[in-house]
């Protein structure tokens, strides 16, 4: 069954899909001002929810952490002068599809619902917004509306997701249908599930669940950024490389070796692909302990890093440091940097150039020479690296499916709590069966008569 | 010859168990009625197993009883045993089951008919309707008579065009040796109807005499009996038993070896049959690996030795019937009395039904029962009952009562049938209803007493009774919640004893019955100011506190469901002309005519974006509806 009113806030991207440019997140409800205080802030602090109506204003997203997710332009229109005859506001972001899909996320982590297809339409028919005027652009919406749908459906999913989807469904359906034949034919030689192989199975599905949202990378980078580790020797400028990506001083630069002491971390967005891009403290080893703790962080963000940019100084000789790190290098994604390229002579610089491989760059950082090559490689490493979808997927269906499968998930874990209090069967049954439902809502199933069918398909009933 | 007979405000075609609520319903909400049967010997006949309930369809009997219908009194006077099913899970899914005295059902329904005022029973074969400008106005029958009247309600169950199977031998007949209704069918169809087959069977009856129930095991009846109505408080009989056994590899040689006779094997039998009331061929065909299936042996009442072979229904030839039966042990030298059969019949698709269960398109001509397709006597008598009522309160011009799924069984059964054309007879299950919690056999009075009320089936008397319940289980629910007991050692040595932690501070009894580990009666040790209270109040109290949190989470989902189910959609919508609904969903909309956006929503083949187009055509053309 489809679910099209609700008391909540709901949220969607209301710009067509793609990157660059402006796109806009819309909220609608009741307590949608009340969600966007908790994500954006305004330079001069005035809450949203003071602001008057059909008001523009400047400010910055953050996330849960407190990170930047983008420079917006936030409109706040009140009820029920609105399209929806509720509050309203309108998140101008201008980071592209991939930031775009960002805020979404934060807003919706904030408490917001992705709005279903359709559904400010509805809100705006139910409220009793909608005339004969508005006909044609309401239809548009529609338009777009049953494309979405398309989109979401299973054959849309690629292959080895929508495996996880059937198996997660098929073990819901198996745990229904033989809770519901023993509920509905008490006396008959059914197989019963004891509350060991429920207990099981609920925590095998919930592991499921779990594996599918950990490994659902599309949203994990949307919600943190491809990991990214900046490496090299002392001054060879892994912080001014930093500042350059940033534009900003980020990271205090001398020319002592050892001057950045901790890692320094903040998230950019090149080419529609965010960058959580961490600085570590130069890689040497060294009797001063503050500097040692930050080589062994550094040693830490390494492991967990998607993308490493190590960098060298091509004007000096490479140390014995490097090949310390090459073990730990081993297994990752390296873009190697030849930084300082404006110190060294033509002939030397050509020489470089003859054999550069698809993962190695020159670089200037004083003269930005070379830094838009880097870019590009950059983006072009983090896709490849199967990390990030391209961008021209159906992005926002993914952070619809975390935000259901985030659902399946509370769903099960209610039903395991049931259990382990000693509730019953027919109890445990409603979570199992709105987790159903949930999951259903990603594939564009709908339940219907699909567990009295599996009933009389797997037992031998009736009189 | 034909001639002009009396007059009713209501006929009812049928006096099968829709028939009979339907019938009763409108006369006592006083209007005049004839009640019509092929013969008056079947009226409340139970042509298949001898038991009334079961999951889910007993609660349908509690809310026919709840909305002041007949057939949880008439079961409760004429039981010979009763179970509450289920009592091992939770309170939703606990089900009401008892084996009838067959005969005595059908005497006591007789009698409560012949003595109700403005019903009238007569014996006649309805064989056409008479329908004048798109309304019912009068019924003629066999003799010739034609009996006018205002509304109608058809329950002519398995009797429309009967086909009787028993291997090869078919022959048209009715359920139970009863004569079929052949005429009516046509009358249906120049109406307008498109009539569908659908196939039914039922086991032998056999002598009780020949079997061993020492080779069985005893099925026994509840110590404390609960009953079906709600204004009958106690039921004290000697209940007999049922028995147990099971088929075995001779049992399904036998019917392997004979399969190439069964009329369901070489197509003669072309109605289609629910797969919750499988043949024993059937059974053994299509679980093969299964080696035993199980038999209960039902009495089919006190004064007779005929016992209901419950699970080896069959359409088998008759020898070959005797034979596999006489497999079983205990069965070894069983004699029939009457033979397993199939019986094929007409029914309609009750997508052509408004959810009063009138027609869409003949106005006054209501259906209920096995002709919408249905199967079973509870699901029979709960369309009766909101046919008749609807009947009733067309008559009166009233506003028709519709119960939706969030209130009842009947609710999720009659939108189900509207909705989907069903490909087999639809059966009642607890696991079609999505708010189960809610909709419990224990609070159908709660439900429903108050719309039997506002229909005018229920009494003062029975509605004064009513309202003192609601009262005495709102009163204990505010006692316990405000009792609260301090922690001493003597409370939490109890608390030990009874298998649950000890408390370190003050608690509230509804807070103690919340815990899974204790039920109202054990905290009676800890609570000495419990008032007297009646069982059914007792209960509904524990069931209320204990599954609270489940209820509530029920409602927020009924909140949401309530929402849609409240959008209208007026008559005479033209979904050819709504641009951009999708072709199947015109179809879908324009055969089934939903009456809200919730419910073109559940109609399959209408996907959301169809929902929401229609919902923006709408909107757009309000004014237009509005005049």
């Amino acid at each position: 069954m489809i679910q099209i009113l609700n008391d909540d806030v709901i949220a969607a991207i209301s710009t067509p899909a793609g990157t660059g440019g402006i796109g806009i997140v819309r909220l609608s409800g009741e307590k949608a001002f009340e969600i966007a205080d908790r994500i954006y802030r305004s330079p001069s602090g005035q809450k949203v929810s003071k602001m008057a109506s059909h008001t523009i204003h400047y400010g910055h997203v953050f996330n849960a952490d407190g990170r930047v997710i983008d420079e917006v332009m936030l409109t706040v229109m009140r009820a029920p002068k609105t399209y929806t005859r509720e509050n309203i506001v309108e998140i101008n972001c201008h980071g592209g599809s991939t930031v775009l899909n960002m805020v979404l996320q934060t807003v919706i982590d904030a408490g917001a619902r992705l709005a279903n297809p359709g559904e400010f339409t509805e809100r705006a028919f139910i409220n009793g917004r909608i005339d004969l005027s508005e006909a044609e652009a309401v239809m548009d919406v529609i338009d777009a509306k049953t494309e979405a749908g398309v989109a979401y459906s299973i054959n849309q999913l690629s292959g080895g997701l929508s495996k996880k989807y059937e198996a997660i469904d098929k073990g819901l359906l198996h745990l229904l249908t033989y809770i519901d034949a023993a509920l509905d034919y008490p006396e008959y030689d059914v197989e019963e599930v004891t509350e060991r192989e429920l207990d099981e199975n609920i925590r095998h599905l919930t592991g499921e669940v779990e594996d599918l949202l950990q490994s659902a990378k599309v949203g994990k980078i949307m919600r943190d950024g491809i990991d990214t580790v900046i490496l090299g020797e002392p001054n060879v400028g892994k912080s001014s490389l930093m500042n350059k990506l940033f534009r900003e001083d980020k990271a205090l630069v001398t020319n002592i070796p050892g001057t950045t002491r901790d890692t320094i971390e903040d998230y950019i967005n090149i080419g529609g692909v965010p960058f959580h891009i961490i600085d570590t403290a130069g890689i040497r080893e060294t009797s001063d302990v503050i500097e040692r703790m930050g080589v062994e962080r550094a040693k830490q963000m390494v492991g967990q890093a998607e993308l490493v940019l190590f960098i060298t100084d091509v004007s000096r000789e490479t140390s014995k440091d490097r090949e310390a790190w090459q073990n730990l290098l081993r297994d990752k994604k390296v873009l190697y940097i030849y930084n300082k390229s404006d110190l060294i002579d033509g002939a030397a610089q050509s020489e470089l150039k003859e054999d550069l491989k698809d993962n190695e760059v020159i670089l200037s950082i004083k003269t930005e020479a070379g830094l838009e090559k880097l870019k590009h490689k950059m983006v072009k490493m983090a896709i490849d690296s199967e990390t990030v979808q391209p961008a021209d997927n159906p992005v926002v269906s993914n952070v619809r499916h975390i935000s259901l499968l985030k659902k399946v998930r509370t769903d099960l874990q209610s039903a395991y709590a049931s259990l382990s209090s000693g509730m019953t069967m027919d109890i445990i049954e409603i979570d199992l069966k709105e987790a159903l439902d949930h999951l259903r809502q990603i594939t564009g199933k709908s339940i219907g008569d699909d567990i009295i069918d599996q009933i009389f398909a797997n037992f031998c009933l009736g009189k | 010859m034909a001639y002009q007979a009396e007059s009713y405000e209501t006929i009812v075609i049928g006096a099968g168990h829709a028939g009979c609520e339907a019938a009763l319903a409108t006369a006592r909400k006083g209007h005049e009625t004839l009640l019509l049967a092929i013969n008056l010997d079947s009226v409340a006949m139970m042509p298949c197993n001898p038991s009334i309930g079961g999951t889910g369809k007993g609660h349908l009997v509690r809310e026919i009883d709840a909305l002041g219908g007949e057939m949880g009194k008439n079961i409760d006077a004429t039981m010979i045993q009763c179970k509450m099913l289920n009592t091992g899970k939770g309170p939703a899914v606990h089900s009401l089951r008892a084996q009838a005295d067959k005969k005595a059902y059908q005497f006591r329904m007789k009698e409560v008919i012949e003595n109700t005022p403005h019903l009238t029973l007569r014996q006649q074969e309805a064989t056409k309707l008479i329908i004048e400008d798109g309304a019912v106005t009068g019924v003629q029958v066999r003799t010739g008579a034609t009996y006018a009247c205002k509304t109608c309600v058809v329950c002519t169950g398995t009797y429309l065009n009967g086909k009787i199977f028993m291997g090869e031998v078919q022959y048209s007949g009715g359920p139970n040796g009863m004569f079929p209704a052949q005429f009516l069918s046509d009358s249906l169809r120049d109406a307008g109807f498109d009539l569908q087959r659908f196939k039914t069977g039922t086991p032998a009856r056999v002598d009780e005499k020949t079997l061993d129930y020492s080779k069985m095991k005893v099925q026994k009846g509840d110590d404390e009996i609960t009953p079906f109505s709600f204004e009958t408080d106690h039921i004290d009989i000697d209940q007999i038993d049922c028995y147990l056994t099971y088929t075995n590899e001779k049992t399904h040689k036998i019917i392997r070896d004979n399969l190439d006779r069964s009329p369901l094997v070489t197509g003669d039998v072309v109605g289609v049959g629910p797969r919750y009331c499988p043949s024993i061929e059937t059974k053994v065909v299509r679980f093969a690996d299964k080696d035993h299936h199980q038999m209960f042996m039902e009495p089919e009442g006190l004064h007779t030795r005929e016992v209901y072979v419950q699970g080896m229904s069959s359409c088998l030839p008759e020898e070959v019937q005797i034979a596999l039966y006489r497999t079983v042990p205990g069965m070894e030298h069983v004699q029939f009395m009457r033979s397993a059969y199939a019986i094929e019949y007409d029914c309609i698709h009750p997508t052509a039904l408004k959810a009063t269960l009138e027609s869409k398109d003949v106005k006054g001509l209501f259906f209920a029962g096995q002709i919408n397709g249905t199967s079973g006597y509870e699901e029979a008598g709960a369309q009766g009952i909101v046919a008749g009522i609807n009947a009733g309160l067309l008559l009166e011009k009233a506003e028709p009562m519709i119960l939706d799924r969030s209130q009842a069984y009947i609710g999720v059964l009659i939108d189900d049938i509207i909705n989907e054309d069903a490909t087999e007879p639809y059966r009642m299950m607890t696991s079609r209803a999505e708010y189960r919690l809610l909709l419990r056999q224990d609070n159908a009075d709660l439900r429903l007493t108050p719309i039997g009320r506002k229909v005018g089936l229920i009494s003062d008397k029975r509605y004064a009774r009513f309202l003192k319940k609601k009262a005495d289980i709102e009163a204990e629910k505010q006692r316990l919640k405000e009792t609260v007991i301090s922690p001493s050692d003597k409370l939490n040595a109890i608390l030990t004893e009874l298998g649950t932690a000890p408390v370190n501070s003050g608690v509230s009894m509804a807070q103690l019955l919340k815990r899974p580990e204790l039920s109202y009666e054990k905290l009676a040790a800890v609570d000495a100011g419990r008032p007297e209270l009646s069982k059914a109040v007792r209960e509904e109290v524990e069931i209320q506190i204990k599954y609270d949190g489940y209820i509530q989470k029920q409602l927020r989902q009924v909140v949401q469901f309530k929402k849609l189910e409240e959008k209208r959609i007026p008559e005479g919508v033209p979904y050819d002309d709504i641009e951009g609904l999708r072709l199947e969903a015109i179809e879908k909309l324009k055969s089934v005519r939903p009456m809200s956006i919730g419910q073109a929503s559940r109609i399959s083949g209408v996907n959301p974006a169809d929902i929401a187009v229609l919902h923006v055509y709408l909107e757009s053309h309000r004014e237009l509806y509005q005049k």
